[in-house]
């Protein structure tokens, strides 16, 4: 079944199965790799995307549930929040595997995006569902106030 | 023909016996009775089975006493330090429709039901006994302003309530069937929704 909707910007429309899940839509359909495949069932947030500036889980969302909306994923992330987030995680190398980063930086990005100044327990209730097998977290959380000092300044 | 004295005594050894067995009805009630037992119950023991419903981990996972749901049937806290954030509906990134759509999803297993989400904190249910769960659910300043018509609306019909009775995958449905729930709410409206008094219930 088509189903058109937006993703980083772009109109796309896909004929899929409406219970296929975004997250194979956006990596087999529309070859955007950088949202990764973690758990399928929403316990590891490796697929985080935005669905019209909220995060959500991809493995979660389905193709029918996107139609006529806008899907951001890691390629498509943009913007000074953007920006800050991905230089500061640079800046003070928070990857190490780098499997779940993406999930984080999009997190990241949301957090951000509606809370400029997050406290350490802001970030703990936006970020605990972002799991890290190499347990970057305290780099994570790091970048984050760093991320929310570079972009007051 | 009997004397009038011995018509008196069959009648009081009569009511005694009803009444003993009214009693032990009501001691061996099962979780959900019927509505003929239900009617015959005291106007406070109406809620008794509509209690026993609510404290099923089906509905009361989603009525804690505080900003954390809960999950299972041993209804510990929600995993990924989920809360209930401002407005009932999870915190930035950890939205409750971030992963819980309109419907189970088949493939993960993650349930769903249309506007998930957790009731009110002033509709928190989680450690109240009879009493007090009553008096939180008719209190028009908790219930979101729903009269008792409205309640019975609510948990007749709403579609996330209705989810309880139709969990999918292993989670088990509220043991009371709903159209005999609706009943034993209904019985219990019609009586004026009467609350057990404070204290008399564990």
């Amino acid at each position: 079944m088509p189903t058109t909707f937006t993703v980083n910007g772009e109109h796309r429309t896909v004929d899929v199965d409406p219970l296929m899940p975004l997250l194979w839509v956006l990596r087999d359909e529309l070859s955007l790799t950088g949202t990764k495949f973690g758990c399928g069932a929403a316990l590891c947030g490796a697929c985080t995307v935005h669905l019209d500036g909220e995060a959500v889980r991809s493995c979660q969302i389905q193709a029918r549930d996107v139609a006529g909306r806008e899907v951001t994923t890691i390629e498509g992330a943009k913007g000074p929040i953007a920006e800050a987030v991905v230089a500061n995680w640079v800046k003070m190398d928070v990857a190490q595997c780098g499997y779940c980063q993406p999930g984080q930086v999009m997190s990241a990005i949301g957090l951000l995006s509606q809370i400029p100044n997050p406290t350490d327990d802001d970030i703990d209730k936006a970020m605990d569902g972002n799991i890290c097998r190499c347990a970057t977290y305290h780099r994570i959380r790091a970048a984050i106030h760093e991320s929310a000092k570079s972009i007051k300044t | 023909m009997h004397p009038p004295g011995f018509r008196v005594a069959v009648f009081v050894i009569a009511v005694i016996a009803l009444a003993g067995s009214f009693a032990s009805h009501r001691h061996e009630m099962p979780l959900g009775p019927s509505f003929a037992t239900a009617a015959a119950a005291a106007p406070a023991d109406l809620f008794a089975p509509v209690a026993a419903v609510l404290r099923h981990p089906r509905c009361m996972n989603c009525h804690p006493r505080d900003d954390r749901p809960r999950q299972g049937d041993d209804r510990h806290k929600h995993l990924q330090n989920i809360v209930r954030g401002p407005d009932d509906m999870g915190f930035v990134n950890a939205r409750c429709a971030a992963c819980h759509r309109d419907e189970n999803n088949q493939h993960s297993g993650v349930p769903g039901a249309p506007a998930w989400h957790l009731a009110p904190l002033s509709m928190g249910w989680q450690g109240l006994n009879d009493a007090e769960l009553c008096a939180t659910l008719v209190d028009k300043s908790k219930n979101g302003g729903k009269d008792i018509a409205a309640l019975v609306e609510h948990m007749d019909q709403d579609k996330l309530v209705l989810w309880g009775w139709d969990p999918g995958g292993q989670r088990a449905p509220v043991s009371t069937p709903h159209p005999e729930f609706v009943t034993q709410l209904k019985a219990w409206a019609a009586a004026g929704a009467p609350c057990p008094p404070a204290g008399s219930s564990p």
